[in-house]
Formats: structure tokens, sequence, C-alpha cells
């Protein structure tokens, strides 16, 4: 008798296998083997166990890059998430404004991300920017590349302007997905606005929404190129974020072991709330 | 509860109108009695939710008036005109409990709780929900929220009209019976005045006191199923209300005799007036009678759907149906009559009226 399934089938998977060895597995391994030795050039390794580690996890400078960067991340959602609502909430549902706001709304995620920081650079600048000329000509003291408070403002406002556009297209597809009939109901029921947008506008949007925080927390948690074109990580430390650190960490100090300890710490950080987030977002369908 | 009157409406989508082709409603002049239930009835597209939407006030009509016993409404928003609307698909508040949706149009005109309460209490009742009450609402089956739809709009103790637009699309056929006989029940409990959109004849018929059958932005008939199925005023009612419809046929008239053809076909009476454009005969086939004796007729197709059958049949080149019992016989050399009292004479698609 002919068996309807075959081991052998196994082997179809092998190409796909090395390709993500390569790409994937062989270098996470590399930093592995680098986490747990001590190394001088050379290809010398000496064996050194959890001494990286402990060493990370002791140390101020990983606490404090961590601690800005869940401000950060704090910070930009808490003012993404609400500005993203808002603004879909006012974009028109029918006409000739759609396409228009939809293209404007799409501009900012289309440029590359070294692009925004760069644009964001020259705009600040005291010297020659619009942003930072026009501040100081009203007599505001701004000046990011000193003053720690202006360099986060700027930052976090490139960050709002790069990505509540995001919040604005997932939460519109939310809202134009919402029957008619919805919104005559509530008139005939004496709804008030407030009661449309809690009762029926933002339980459709449940579900965009948080896919709109998770997808906005990992981004952001993991920012590297605009604050590092716009600041550089400074002035000071003040700028800092993960991977900013790690890379000065690995690149700057050539501290490939502890480099390496922190990036496995910090790919388990976002690798734990990624399962968060995908059991809190699993659950919320199995719910319905 | 309220008598509602619509004094010439008119109504277009287009923004500057022009002819009468531009006007999804054309001339709609019509009372609706206070505690009356009734069926606008019609295929798609002939204008029957534009009119509900103009009473519900989501639509404004371009022209005419909206009156809610001898009041004009036509200004006032849906919230103001205080009518209760379900539609085609449930509405229902998905992350508010079954108890909390049907509070909600109470609470939002700031009743007091108690009095919430014991409205709420009495509806949730009514439509068997009792027990869910606690619940939320969107784990509930489609005939539970359209319930819920229709629940928030008994709540209302003081609505002028509760109004449907084809509410019993999504409910299986069993349900569909089921809440079409609760539906009667309410209205004969509480004698709202109640408007019901449907294409679906057997649902206005059994709904409805009186039907209005729309046909192409217009009411062409307005009456009790009986008069709707006896004496249609134009010739889409009887084709749209029967199942199969009236049979029409192109006639000349002169006097009591109708000729089709080489046949003369005796009418129950002279049409009275004069008569202008086409001139038909209209005769359910439910008053076609198939024997010996007769306009001589050739058949084409049998149907038989259990308690009768379809006959169909060729008379002087034209297809007419013919319903015989389930034991009927069928003749080697088929004739038809046509019973008097089920002939109707049209004047350019209207009825004329037959004298004695």
């Amino acid at each position: 008798m002919q068996k309807t399934w075959n081991n052998k089938a196994w082997f179809l998977v092998l190409p796909v296998l090395l390709l993500v060895a390569f790409s994937a597995i062989i270098p996470l391994m590399t930093v592995v083997n680098y986490s747990v030795q001590d190394t001088f050039g050379r290809n010398e390794f000496f064996w050194a166990g959890t001494a990286w580690f402990e060493e990370v996890l002791a140390s101020d400078r990983f606490w404090d890059s961590m601690g800005r960067n869940l401000a950060f991340s704090a910070i930009i959602l808490a003012i993404e998430i609400p500005l993203g609502i808002f603004i879909a909430l006012n974009m028109p549902r029918s006409g000739w404004g759609v396409p228009v706001c939809l293209v404007l709304m799409a501009l900012p995620l289309l440029i590359p991300w070294n692009v925004v920081g760069t644009i964001w650079q020259v705009f600040g600048r005291i010297d020659i920017g619009l942003l930072g000329r026009g501040l100081w000509e009203l007599g505001i003291d701004y000046n990011y590349v000193n003053d720690p408070f202006a360099a986060w403002v700027t930052v976090i406002i490139m960050d709002v302007w790069h990505w509540t556009s995001l919040v604005v297209l997932l939460c519109y597809a939310g809202l134009v997905s919402i029957p008619d009939a919805y919104y005559q109901a509530a008139k005939i029921d004496g709804a008030s606005r407030w009661a449309v947008f809690r009762y029926i506008q933002l339980p459709k949007m449940n579900r965009v929404l948080l896919i709109a925080v998770l997808l906005r927390f990992m981004d952001s948690f993991m920012i590297y190129t605009e604050p590092f074109v716009v600041t550089g990580g400074g002035p000071g430390n003040t700028t800092t974020f993960l991977s900013i650190d790690l890379v000065k960490l690995a690149i700057g100090e050539f501290n490939l072991g502890e480099a390496a300890a922190m990036s496995i710490i910090y790919f388990l950080i976002i690798l734990a709330l990624s399962w968060v987030f995908y059991t809190v977002m699993t659950n919320y369908g199995a719910e319905r | 509860m309220a008598r509602i009157d619509l004094e010439h409406i008119r109504h277009s989508y287009l923004p500057n109108p022009r002819a009468d082709a531009d006007y999804a409603l054309k001339e709609v002049h019509q009372s609706l009695e206070d505690g009356g239930a009734y069926a606008l009835l019609g295929p798609s597209g002939c204008g029957k939710t534009t009119l509900l939407n103009i009473i519900s006030g989501l639509l404004r009509p371009s022209e005419g008036c909206l009156l809610f016993d001898g009041e004009d409404v036509s200004d006032r928003s849906t919230q103001e005109r205080n009518i209760a609307q379900v539609f085609q698909f449930p509405v229902i508040y998905d992350t508010m409990t079954v108890y909390d949706n049907l509070a909600f149009p109470l609470r939002n005109r700031g009743l007091p709780e108690g009095e919430v309460d014991r409205k709420v209490r009495e509806i949730i009742g009514i439509i068997g929900l009792a027990d869910r009450a606690k619940r939320k609402a969107r784990g509930l089956t489609a005939d539970q929220k359209q319930k819920i739809s229709l629940g928030r709009g008994l709540v209302r103790s003081d609505v002028n009209a509760i109004l449907f637009d084809e509410p019993l699309t999504v409910i299986d056929p069993h349900m569909k019976w089921v809440l079409r006989s609760q539906l009667k029940q309410l209205h004969k409990r509480f004698g709202y005045t109640m408007v019901y959109v449907t294409h679906d004849q057997t649902e206005a018929l059994t709904f409805a006191d009186r039907v209005v059958v729309m046909y192409d932005g217009e009411i062409v008939q307005i009456g009790t199923p009986d008069e709707l199925f006896e004496r249609p005023k134009h010739t889409f009612v009887g084709y749209f209300i029967g199942s199969p419809g009236m049979n029409v046929v192109p006639v000349s008239v002169q006097g009591r005799t109708a000729h089709f053809g080489g046949q003369a076909i005796t009418l129950p009476g002279a049409p009275e007036g004069s008569m202008t454009g086409p001139v038909e005969l209209g005769i359910r086939p439910e008053y076609v009678r198939l024997g010996r004796e007769g306009m001589p007729v050739t058949i084409s197709k049998v149907e038989d759907i259990g308690r009768r059958k379809i006959v169909r049949a060729s008379l002087e080149g034209k297809e007419i149906a013919v319903i015989v019992g389930e034991d009927g016989e069928i003749p080697a050399e088929p004739h038809v009559a046509f019973d008097p009292a089920g002939i109707n004479i049209y004047a350019d698609s209207r009825r004329v009226e037959l004298g004695g």
C-alpha cells in the first residue's frame, strides 16, 4: 500500500533552513560565543562564563540607557496614540479629501530613517535651520547640541512627526469599516459625540490600536538611526538609548564581550515583550 | 404614538435635480394613521428605504414636508423626532451588556436610574433575554442581537413611531416567523405606529394591516393584503404580489367585451370614463379555469409545487400561468376560461373601474 506521507519531504525544507542559518542563527551564535568568552584579538579566546552578563546587569550605564529608552517609548506612545486617534477621527470619509489626506499621511512613512534624522538635524540647527534659527530669533533658548531638554524635545517631535501617520492610518482603517447604521442608530438613541466615540468607534478600533501600540513600542524601544543622526546620543549621554549605547560599546569601545552579553539581554527583553503582546492579542481575539 | 403625514415629499440624491428621473422618490403625498402597522413593499431601488430615512430624519427631503400629529418636523433632527429604527443588520453596542444596551437610549435622555431600571426590566422580559441581561452583547446570535436593536426602540415608551428597515434579512427562516409574530403581538399590545420596509411580499402581507407598494419612486397602491390581491391598482402590483404574478394581456375593449387576438372575453362591467394609453386585461392565475371549454391554449410546462400545480400555457401567442389543484386534471385539448370576478382592466398600467 502506498503511504500518503513520507519523511523524506523534510529534506525539501533544507534550503530554507540553510538560508535562515546563515542569515540569523549563525550570527546569533557568534554573538553568544562572544558573550561567554574574553578575546584580545588574534583569534584567542578565554572562557569567561557569565561574567559579562553579571557586569552588564550590574552596570549603571545599562540601566540608565534602559530607563531613558523606556521613558522615550512611554512619551511617544502617550503622544502618538491619542494624536493619531484624534487625526483619524477628523479625516474626511468621502470626497477628494480622502486621497489627499491619505497621501499626506503616508509621506513621512516613506522617508528613509537617516533622511528623517538629517532633515531634523538641519531643521533644528540654530545657525541655518528654520526651526532652530526661528526660535532663536523669537528669543527662545533652544539648542539641541548642548541642552538635554532641547535634545529630548527634538527627538520626540521628530518621532511624532515620523510615526503618528502609522497610528492615523491604522485607526482610519478601523473607523471606515464601521457601517453607517451604527452612527444612525446612535443618533436615534440620542448618543452624545463622546458616547459615539466611547461605545462605537473605540471598540471598533480596539484591535488596530493594539497593533499600533505594539508596533510603535517595539520600534521606539529599538530606535537607533534618527537620534544617532540628530544628537549622536548627546549632549553627554542624555539621548543615548539602548541601541546607541550598544553600538558605542561594541564599535566605539571594542568591548566585544560585554556588548555581546548586552545584545543577548536586549534580544531576550524584546522577545519576551513580543510574546506578551502576542498573547494579549490572540487572547483578545478568542474572547469574542 | 403619532399620525405621520407626508406632504408632497420628493427626494433626489443629486444636487440639482431637473427631470423626473433624477428623483429617487417622486411625489409622495400620504398619511400614515396613528397606531397603524404599515409595510413598505417594493423591489430594490424603488425608494422605500429613502422614504423610511426621510421619516426618521436621517435624510432631509429635497421638497415637501413631514408632519407628526400635524406638527411640522421637517427641520428636526432624528433625536428630536423621537422615533426608533431597527436596521437591516443588528446594531448593538459590543462592549456593553445586554442590559446596558437597552438602558443606553434612556440614560442618554437623562432619565433617573430607577425609571431606567423599571423600563429595561419590562422590555428585556418581552424580548426574552432576561436570563442574559448581564452578558456582554457581542457573544449573542444574530436574532438575539436583532432583538436588542428592537428592544432599544421599545424601551422608549414615548416614541412616535418604530421604523424597520428589512430587519429580518440576516435571521434564519424559522426565527423569522417567530420574530414576526412577536412583532405583531407587540403592535397589538402597545399600539405603536410601525413602518416596515421589505422586498419580501410574505413578510409584508403577514406583518402589516396596510401594505404600501412602491415602484420606481412612487407609491402605486396602499391597501389591505386582500385589496392588493383582488384589485391591484397598477399592473406592477399585480405582477409583484402573488406567486406567480398576475397574467397581463393586451386587449381592446368595446363596451362589455374585451378582444384579445381572435378571442372575445366578457367583462363583469363596462369601463367607466375614457381610457388613454395601451389597454390591458389582468387576471390572476387563481382565476383562470383550465378545462375543455373556452379559449384554446397550448401547454408548455407544468410545475408541481406540492399542493397545487402551475401550468404555463400559451394563449394567442401570449404566455399565461394557470393554477390548478393538486388533483386537477390537464385535458388533452386544453382550453381556458377567465372567471369574471378576477378580471381587472388597465389603461396605461393603471386600473380602470368597471361599472355594473
